[in-house]
Order: C-alpha cells, then sequence, then structure tokens
C-alpha cells in the first residue's frame, strides 16, 4: 500500500535506460519483467473446479482446501526463464495472473473490460473467455465467497456501504495481510510436518472437544507441507531437464545449482544465502498460491533473516557482495512479476491496479533491540534504487539506535524521486505492538507490511477490514444521516444542522454517525471472518504463523497467537479542516450560517466563490502548528480510537484496532463525496492518510511534522505521513543531513511514518493546471523563498527548469 | 523609526546557516540594490501586493476601499497609488488573498513564540533563528530584545546584515549573535553607490571592526554577472577579506537569479533586472579559485 501519488508514471519511463550498477543478467530480467503486460491464467481456476467438482464433499474443509493446493502444484505449469536464479512462478509464466473463483468469479463482461481497458490492462484471450464461461462459471454461481457474504449483509449496511461511507475488503479478497518472521531460516518444510504429525498422534478424544477440528485442520496443514515441497521439486526436474539440454556451460552450472536448491528448499532448512532467498520465495508463492489474499505475504526483516547466511558466505569465500546483490535483485524483480489478481465488477474507468504489496523492511531492530542495519541492508537499498520497480515496497526503519550513515545512505535514494524508500520508527511502533498487548520479544520482532500497517511478524493475523471514509460521515451529518448524493438514508437521525446552536452539538452529532456507521461495519466484517473460516481456510499459511501449528487452530480461526482487525481510518486532514471551518466561520466570527454553507455545498460553491474563497484561505488548516486546527484533529483522532480500539473481533482475544491510511482509497472516498466545508469541490480527493489536506499546509515540513505529533501515534496501528519536497530542498550533501534531521525530530516527537515525494517536472505542472492543490509548493533559496502558485507562468517554467532533476 | 515591520517568516530554513532555522525578515533598508530578490523589504512601510492569478474579480476590495482608489477590470484590478493610504482594508475584504499586506507589527513575545515552535528541530540540527530582512539592524530595538530572549532561551542566533549602519549598533548587537552572514558587494565606492544607492565605506570599516571582536562571520556575495563578476572585483573582495583578523574565513557566493521579478509586478514597481544577468560558470569557479587561493573557505551558497 505504497503512496504514491506524485509519481505514477516515473517506472515505466526509465525502463529502457541502462542500470548503473546492475549487470546484464539484471538488466534482461528486469526488461522483461517492465515490459511483459499483465495477463490473466485460467490454468488455476480450471484445475480448482475440476477438483472441486470431483471431491467436494468428501473431505473436511480444511483438508479439501489443502488437497486442491496440493493438486494443483502437482499439475501446474512450471516456469523457469532465461537468465533466472531464483525460480517460481504463481501462474505459468512472469506477470501471469491467476483467478480465485472461490472467492470472486468474474464474469465474461469482467474479462471483456479487463482485456480492453486503457489503463491497468490484463490480457485474456478469447478462447480463454469462452472456456471460462463454460468450465468455471456455472459451477461457482452462487458459491463464491463474494455472494454468500452479499447474501447476509443488512440492508442498513448496503446503504452505508453504497453511500461511500466504508469499502469491506473481503468481499473481493481474502483476509491476508501478515509478514513471517526467521522461522524458515531454521526449520523446512519436514520440520514442519514432523510437529504437525506429532500433534495429530497425540490428540485426545476422550477430553478434547476440538479434537476432531484440530485433527482435520493438522492433516490439512501437513498435506500444504507436501504441497510446496512438490512444487519446489518439479523446479529441480525442470532445472535438470533444461541443464541437459542447454549448450554455454555457464548456464548448465546455473540450472544445475538451482535444481540443487530447489531439493533442498523448502523441504529442508536452508544453508546458505541463495537458499534462504529460494526458501523464502517458495512460501511466498505457496501463501500467494493457496489464497489470494490482501497484502499477501511479505520476508519483514528480510535483511536481518539473510545477514546470517551472508556472514557465513563472505567468511568462508562462497559468496561474493556481488553474488549476493545478484540474487537480491532476482528476489526483487520475482516479486515485480507478481501484480494482485484484478478484481470483479469492475469498471473500464476505474484505475489503480492492486499490487500485493510486499513491503521489505529494511535496518532497524533485531528481536533482541539492537541495531539490526547490516551490510545486506545497503546492499537492499543500492538493489531498490538500481531497479526502481514497481514491487516490491521498501521501507528503512530509523530506531534512535540506527546509524546516521544507514539514515543517509537512504535519504540518497529518497532523493532520486521514486517515492521510496518510505521511512519508518521502530521506536514508536513497538509501543504501539506492546500497547495492542503484544510480549516484548514479539513487538521487537515485529514491523510494518502493506502500507504503515503495524503486526508481530510470523505471529499476528492483521487482518485490514476495509477504509472508512471521515469526512463522509461529517457530510451525512450535516444531512441528518441522508447521503445528498443519493438522497437516501446512509446513517442515523441525528438532528437538523441548522438548528444546532454549538459547536459541540454538531461535534457530537458526528461521533453519533460514526459509532452507528463503525458497529454496522464491525458486524459484517465478524461475519465475514467467520465465513473465511469455515468455507475458506488457508492451511498452509497456518503452517507459518505461530500459534497455528500448536493449537491445530487455522490463520482464519484464531489460530495465531494474535488477532488483529484493522479499520482504516481515511480523510483525517479534510474532516479537520472543515470542522475548522464550520467552527471558526459559524459558530465563532459567525461569518457565515449553516444554512448558507449546507447550501452552498449542495450547489458545489456554485454562485458562492467568495464563501469558498474566504474559507480556503480564512481558516486554519490541519498542517501549519496551529493549535485552533490541531486540537480538532487531535480530537477526531481520539474518537476514532474509542469508537474502534479495543472492541471484540469474536476470535478469543481477537481485538479491533484503527490504523489511518489511505493507499489510493482517498480517490474513490473523494469520488463518493459531495463538497466539503473545507472548501474541497464535489468528487476531489481527500487527504491521504495523516496528511494535511493537499495544498493545506502552508507552512513548510517542519510545521506539518508538529502538526502531526500532537495526537498519540502510539494509539494507533500505523499513521502515513506523505511530504512533498521540491528537488531544490535536496541539492547539497548538507540539505540531505538536513532532512535526516527532520525525520529524527519527527521520530523523537513520536511519528510513526514519513515518506517523501520529490516532486518531478509532471508534478509542477500538475500543480499549474490545479493551483489549490498544491499550495504547499515553495521554492526556496537563500533569504528568498516563494509559494510556486504566487508565480505567473513563465517563471513557473523557470523553476521548473531550475529545480527539477538537478541535485 | 517608531515600529518595526516583520515581512515574512520562513521555518524549515536551510540555506540561512548551519541546521534547520527559522529566518525572520524585519521590513525596511537602506541599501537599494537592483537585484534585490525581496523588494517588498526595502521600505520599511507597509506594503501592498497583488497577485493577479488568484484575483477572482469579486470587487469585495473596491467596496472596502473607502479612498475610491482600486477599480476593477475583466482581468483584474488597478490600485491607484496616489489615492491609496495603505490602510489595508481591502486586503482584509480579498477573500482569496490576491491582495496581501506586506509587513506586519508583531511582539517579541509573538515572535519568540514563533521561534520557540521549532526548538526540536534546532536542537536535532544544530539550527536555530536567523534574523534577516531588509536590513535587521535597522530595528536594533527589537532586535536586541529578541537575541537578549533567545540568548535566555539557549537558541543559537544569526544576524545576516548588510553592515551599511552605525558602529555601535553592529558591535551591540555582535555581543549577543553567535554568527553573523554578512553580505558583501563590491570594493569599488562608487559602483557601489550607484548599484546599491550608498557608498561602501561603513559596510568595509564595520566588517573590519566586526572581524576584530572575533565574531563567526560567514562573508555571503551575491555574484551578479555584469555587476561585479570581475576579475578585478574578485580580486580586491579576497584581497580585503584575507586582510580581516582571524584565522579562518568564510565566503559563500549567491550566484544571482532573477526569480523574484515577479514580486516587482505585485508591488507595482519596475524591476532593473533588464541590466543584470546571472553568472556563467566560468566566472563562478574562477571567483572561487580566487578566495581559495587567498587561503579563504569559499562555496556556492543559497
Amino acid at each position: 500500500m505504497f503512496e504514491k501519488p506524485d509519481n505514477p508514471s516515473g517506472i515505466a519511463e526509465k525502463s529502457a535506460q541502462p542500470l548503473p550498477g546492475m549487470n546484464e543478467r539484471i538488466q534482461r530480467l528486469r526488461k522483461l519483467s517492465v515490459e511483459t503486460e499483465p495477463s490473466l491464467s485460467i490454468e488455476r481456476a480450471l484445475h480448482e473446479t475440476a477438483f472441486y467438482k470431483e471431491n467436494y464433499g468428501k473431505y473436511s474443509i480444511p483438508v479439501l482446501r489443502a488437497m486442491n493446493f496440493l493438486d494443483h502444484c502437482r499439475s501446474k505449469t512450471i516456469y523457469i526463464g532465461n537468465d533466472e536464479l531464483i525460480v517460481g512462478e504463481r501462474g505459468p509464466a512472469p506477470k501471469s495472473v491467476p483467478t480465485f473463483p472461490e472467492l470472486t468469479c468474474h464474469s465474461v463482461e469482467d474479462f471483456h473490460v479487463l482485456n480492453t481497458r486503457e489503463m491497468q490492462r490484463y490480457t485474456i484471450s478469447q478462447d480463454d473467455i469462452d472456456l471460462y464461461e463454460k468450465e468455471v462459471i456455472p459451477y461457482w454461481q452462487g458459491k463464491t465467497q463474494r455472494e454468500r457474504i452479499f447474501s447476509h449483509v443488512p440492508d442498513t449496511w448496503r446503504a452505508a456501504y453504497e453511500a461511500g461511507l466504508f469499502t469491506e475488503f473481503m468481499e473481493q479478497r481474502a483476509p491476508g495481510h501478515t509478514a513471517l518472521d526467521g522461522k524458515i531460516y531454521h526449520k523446512g518444510m519436514l520440520d514442519f510436518k514432523n510437529e504437525i504429525l506429532a500433534n495429530l498422534s497425540s490428540l485426545d478424544f476422550l477430553n478434547d472437544a476440538e479434537a476432531t477440528d484440530k485433527a482435520e485442520q493438522w492433516k490439512a496443514m501437513a498435506i500444504s507441507c507436501d504441497a510446496v515441497i512438490v512444487f519446489a521439486e518439479r523446479h529441480a526436474e525442470l532445472a535438470g531437464k533444461m541443464a541437459s539440454e542447454e549448450t554455454d556451460s555457464k548456464r548448465v552450472a546455473e540450472l544445475l545449482k538451482i535444481a540443487e536448491v530447489c531439493r533442498w528448499v523448502p523441504a529442508n532448512a536452508p544453508r546458505n544465502f541463495w537458499e534462504a532467498i529460494q526458501m523464502y520465495w517458495f512460501v511466498h508463492l505457496g501463501t500467494i498460491t493457496e489464497l489470494n489474499g490482501w497484502d499477501a505475504m511479505n520476508p519483514g526483516h528480510f535483511d536481518q533473516h539473510l545477514t546470517p547466511f551472508y556472514e557465513k558466505g563472505i567468511q568462508e569465500g562462497t559468496l561474493t557482495r556481488d553474488e549476493a546483490k545478484e540474487l537480491i535483485s532476482c528476489f526483487w524483480i520475482k516479486v515485480n512479476n507478481h501484480p494482485a489478481p484484478p478484481k470483479v465488477g469492475i469498471t473500464a474507468r476505474e484505475s489503480g491496479t492492486y499490487n500485493d504489496f510486499t513491503n521489505i523492511n529494511i535496518g532497524g531492530l533485531n528481536s533482541d533491540g539492537s541495531d539490526g542495519s547490516s551490510e545486506v541492508s545497503y546492499i537492499m537499498l543500492e538493489v531498490a534504487e538500481g531497479l526502481h520497480i514497481l514491487q516490491p515496497g521498501n521501507s528503512v526503519h530509523i530506531s534512535a539506535k540506527t546509524p546516521d550513515k544507514f539514515l543517509h545512505a537512504a535519504i540518497r535514494v529518497i532523493r532520486q524521486g521514486h517515492g521510496f524508500p518510505s521511512v519508518f520508527n521502530p521506536d514508536i511502533y513497538i509501543q504501539e505492538m506492546l500497547r495492542q498487548g503484544k510480549t516484548q520479544l514479539d513487538a521487537q520482532e515485529g514491523g510494518c507490511s502493506g502500507c504503515i500497517e503495524v503486526g508481530a511478524f510470523g505471529k499476528e493475523a492483521y487482518l485490514l477490514t476495509g477504509y472508512l471514509n471521515a469526512p463522509k460521515i461529517l457530510e451525512i451529518t450535516l444531512n441528518n444521516g441522508i447521503d445528498p448524493l443519493s438522497g437516501k438514508m446512509a446513517g442515523i437521525q441525528t438532528g437538523d444542522p441548522i438548528d444546532f446552536k454549538t459547536y459541540e452539538e454538531l461535534y457530537h452529532a458526528f461521533v453519533k454517525q460514526l459509532q452507528y456507521v463503525v458497529d454496522l461495519k464491525m458486524r459484517v466484517s465478524n461475519y465475514i471472518d467467520r465465513m473465511f473460516a469455515k468455507y475458506a481456510p488457508a492451511p498452509f499459511l497456518s503452517v507459518v504463523i505461530d500459534d497455528c501449528i500448536s493449537n491445530g487452530h487455522d490463520y482464519y480461526d484464531a489460530g495465531p497467537r494474535y488477532n488483529t482487525s484493522y479499520i482504516q481510518c481515511c480523510g483525517l486532514g479534510t474532516v479537520t479542516d472543515s470542522f475548522s471551518a464550520l467552527k471558526k466561520h459559524v459558530f465563532e466570527d459567525r461569518t457565515f450560517s449553516m444554512e448558507r454553507i449546507i447550501k452552498a455545498l449542495k450547489m458545489n460553491f456554485e454562485g458562492e466563490e467568495v464563501l469558498r474563497q474566504t474559507i480556503i484561505n480564512r481558516t486554519p488548516f490541519f498542517g501549519n502548528d496551529d493549535d485552533f486546527a490541531d486540537d480538532i484533529a487531535t480530537r477526531i483522532y481520539n474518537d476514532l480510537f474509542e469508537t474502534i480500539d479495543g472492541k471484540p473481533n469474536i476470535k478469543p482475544g481477537g481485538k479491533y484496532h484503527f490504523n489511518m491510511l489511505s493507499t489510493t482509497c482517498h480517490v474513490y472516498f473523494g469520488k463518493v463525496l459531495g463538497a466539503t466545508p473545507n472548501g474541497r469541490l464535489s468528487g476531489k480527493s481527500i487527504s491521504d492518510g495523516t496528511s494535511p489536506s493537499h495544498g493545506a499546509d502552508t507552512h513548510g515540513p517542519s510545521a506539518v511534522v508538529k502538526s502531526l505529533t500532537k495526537f498519540d501515534h502510539v494509539k494507533s496501528g500505523g499513521t502515513l505521513l506523505n511530504q512533498r519536497f521540491l528537488p531544490g530542498l535536496l541539492r547539497k550533501e548538507e540539505d540531505l543531513k538536513k532532512l535526516g534531521h527532520l525525520i529524527r525530530s519527527y521520530f523523537t516527537l513520536g511519528g510513526h511514518h514519513i515518506q517523501f515525494n520529490v516532486v518531478d517536472t509532471a508534478t509542477l505542472k500538475a500543480a499549474q493546471a490545479n493551483p489549490e492543490d498544491y499550495r504547499d509548493l515553495m521554492v526556496r533559496m537563500a533569504g528568498y523563498s516563494d509559494y510556486f502558485n504566487d508565480m505567473n507562468a513563465d517563471l513557473q517554467q523557470e523553476v521548473m527548469e531550475r529545480t527539477v532533476g538537478k541535485f | 523609526m517608531s515600529t518595526s515591520l516583520i515581512f515574512d517568516i520562513k521555518r524549515y530554513a536551510i540555506n540561512d546557516g548551519p541546521g534547520i532555522r527559522v529566518v525572520i525578515f524585519f521590513k525596511g533598508c537602506n541599501l537599494h540594490c537592483a537585484w534585490c530578490h525581496n523588494p517588498e523589504s526595502i521600505s520599511a512601510e507597509a506594503g501592498k501586493m497583488y497577485t493577479q492569478s488568484k484575483c477572482i474579480r469579486c470587487g469585495s476590495c473596491v467596496v472596502a476601499c473607502e479612498q475610491d482608489a482600486i477599480s476593477l477590470f475583466a482581468d483584474g484590478i488597478v490600485i491607484d497609488q496616489q489615492r491609496c493610504v495603505m490602510c489595508g482594508k481591502c486586503c482584509e475584504a480579498c477573500p482569496s488573498m490576491a491582495l496581501e499586506m506586506s509587513g506586519k507589527v508583531m511582539s517579541v513575545d509573538e515572535i519568540i513564540g514563533i521561534i520557540e515552535k521549532e526548538r526540536i528541530f534546532f536542537e536535532q540540527s544544530g539550527g536555530g533563528v536567523t534574523f534577516s530582512g531588509g536590513e535587521p539592524l535597522l530595528h536594533s530595538e527589537l532586535l536586541i530584545k529578541l537575541l537578549d530572549e533567545c540568548g535566555k532561551r539557549g537558541i543559537h542566533r544569526i544576524v545576516d546584515t548588510a553592515g551599511n549602519v552605525r558602529e555601535e549598533t553592529l558591535l551591540e548587537v555582535a555581543k549577543r549573535t553567535d554568527m553573523f552572514l554578512y553580505d558583501l558587494k563590491m570594493m569599488d565606492s562608487e559602483l557601489h553607490k550607484q548599484w546599491t544607492g550608498s557608498d561602501n565605506s561603513l559596510i568595509l570599516q564595520n566588517l573590519k571592526k566586526l572581524a576584530e571582536t572575533g565574531a563567526g562571520i560567514i562573508i555571503r556575495i551575491p555574484l551578479i554577472g555584469g555587476v561585479n563578476d570581475t576579475d578585478e572585483n574578485i580580486e580586491q573582495t579576497a584581497r580585503f577579506i584575507s586582510e580581516l583578523a582571524g584565522d579562518s574565513k568564510e565566503v559563500q557566493l549567491l550566484p544571482y537569479h532573477n526569480i523574484a521579478r515577479h514580486k516587482y509586478q505585485k508591488l507595482g514597481i519596475k524591476d532593473k533586472s533588464e541590466k543584470l544577468r546571472e553568472p556563467d560558470k566560468e566566472a563562478l569557479s574562477a571567483a572561487l579559485e580566487k578566495f581559495r587561493k587567498y587561503g579563504i573557505k569559499a562555496g556556492i551558497g543559497g
């Protein structure tokens, strides 16, 4: 869930350029990965449909799922590309994406849209569409998870959902979202299987009421261990066969090595650097082939896991730094080969593909609390910078214990303007996890995955259940529960705001709507959770997440040590600024009446430009270190916390928590939202994460950082701050150090995450077209500064030429 | 001067001294450099700036003006400077901030309050406050109060001055300043007068005296093509600096840019940029070379 609003096209543009510091193999692999268009593969759906037709009802659901997985691993197309060292694809080839009809079954229309739309196209042949229509669609009709869910939901939920008050993740994909700890570098699948079989043999059918269910779960887990071993062995066989047909002796040696590696892992614990990476990759592929989970899988602190293998290899003379970099690059490209399966029911206009948001944590703290950065961390930064591809995402983790040397290496990558790495604060997110009830050790092993969400790696199911549209809740509050866009009731009646005498009345009405909406959402999320536990368990994922093996419960059925459900709250900046405008202009200065503002909102400010400009220019907005607005933000933040945090999610010990991220959902939420009291026009994006509204922060990054740290990040499971920077702010070595100081300051004050978008020419052009959204862009030179918006066109042109691309 | 006006406060300033700084800009200057990139800072009186692109032609200012000084046209407003009394009512009425007053009376407490907001960044980065302008030394009463208050609070203080002030004032300020950014334009007094409206005798004399106090000084030279980038001027400047008291001398060259020319438009005054040009690369590196030859640490600033 990587936020890159300012640099959407940078990657494709740069694909043709040679990559400094990357050898020819990596250049070729990257080229293939970047230039291959995503396609849909129906192979998995055909296997699964045939398997279900023959076997549904013969086995328990967990065993059925595991056998289905094993069947697919036995029969799916195996791919080993030229040049590859790390092998394995979820589909039959790079960028070829399977479908998961047991969750959501694409219609013929879906395929046509995907095949023809301009943005994020997934190609599929007419023959395949015909085959799908004949073989797959009829079987799954009425049996998919999506249909089970939608046949259940109450009308009130549907009304709120359709109004865009929240989204529901699990209507399209399975709950996923987890990251691994270090266990797979010490144990192979055979070790896990032995533990599982031992548990199975010690079951107490006389006294344990759950014994039968546990037996089925354990059987399923053991089968899924076999499935990934089979999957790897088939790669070994293919590599051996390819070696026998290969004429280039260097490639023959590589293929034989691949065969050796795939015969050893994942069955056994890896013995060296190469095997460690391949081990992880097979586990990763297993989890995303078994099911299609959101933010599917993540190696966690990958640098820390690889470091012992790296050091051993270097010491023994069996590995060089260049070889390590090449293998990491191969892995990086593998992740990029895997766009997420597309949604169903999409429209041709819908843009913004969803990928699996693998977010590699680099640096940070070891689980014993010591500095975790190592030479492998630096190599990963070099790889991320050198390849600059969409996936995997990468983040650096900067504790007070992290050396400046590492921070500065990361800032040098940030300066390149790719939008990564994002920067996280382990000292705070460990506290977040402790507050949620994790042990010290488990919290220190944790980190951030997906976008900014914290979790105890290898021990937690931390499911994102959906986004909450906070500005929309204000909108229905201003309309007594009705969604003004549809005229339908979407919330509850909390009174006509024209009658409100005080700001407090308005605010309390908002909190009532908030509580109502959150309860609705939780009610359905809990139901969906059980649907997955019952119909779509994930036995393979359960093998690698503690404590599923010891307690015999599935990942979806409270097997993990920690079970968290997150609600991601969006639009803090927009809703804060809207409240600030109402507080100041309606209740304090009485510049405008509530009636006039509500009317202006309905008219999208048509004929009310003076009112709108007054609000935009004469309201304290969030992000300027102004307590008037920041106190409102803090209050809303705390009420989101009070409303969501700690509610049970019906798994034993499991709880809801909130975090503040939006991915690209702030765009969708903006589309379903009318004009807002902060002067925002109907349909425009709302603010992202905990960032200020676009362009509302006009006092520079230090003021933003101050505003953002007036609320306690420890209460959340992650906040998100995007900061736009003109490259002119990062010209000299000295400037980079100062950015480091800004980050350290933010983290000292308790910030969770910050990400910099070093703006490019495209952004400045966008700023010329939509000046209101870019009021924060400031051109700074010695003794001189001015807002980009305040300059006339020819000077803006000059600034573009002067500042962008010049370091 | 009875009141001191502040025309801008810049946070996260990274080009005005060590670390992350906050810069307080005083209004009013006794030089009128042709290349000034903050022309709104020259006048000590409150000024009015009009940004045409922000104007929504609502006519609020026309209604608000009691002097009938503003006329509304299809592409914006025209202000009759003869009638305008700078009361600021039009700016208060302007919803889109197309009209803005430049210059605001601020108390010591208010200014210190803003400086204190940035404390964490000073502490992390070794930064502090920079008083700039305009010419901050023309506001010595307020400046000294601010410097003393910052001193008490342990905040690192820089004063950015052109040095064209009474010696006593400068030395009084120097007692409570941690570092100076001292602007030096050119050595030829006649040319100096031509380009800035004042000769340079006081400036050079003050710099000598200041150096003798042992104050930390970074000398900043705006380098303007066709004005002061000649070999002769650089040579003279370097020699002068090398003869100042003290062991470590530092020069930052600020290459001229005419990016501020739109500010002149906003103020409704004519800029002189047609006579000025950016220094070419050769002149810049030749200048750096020259300073270094004299044992002076030299770099490009800003």
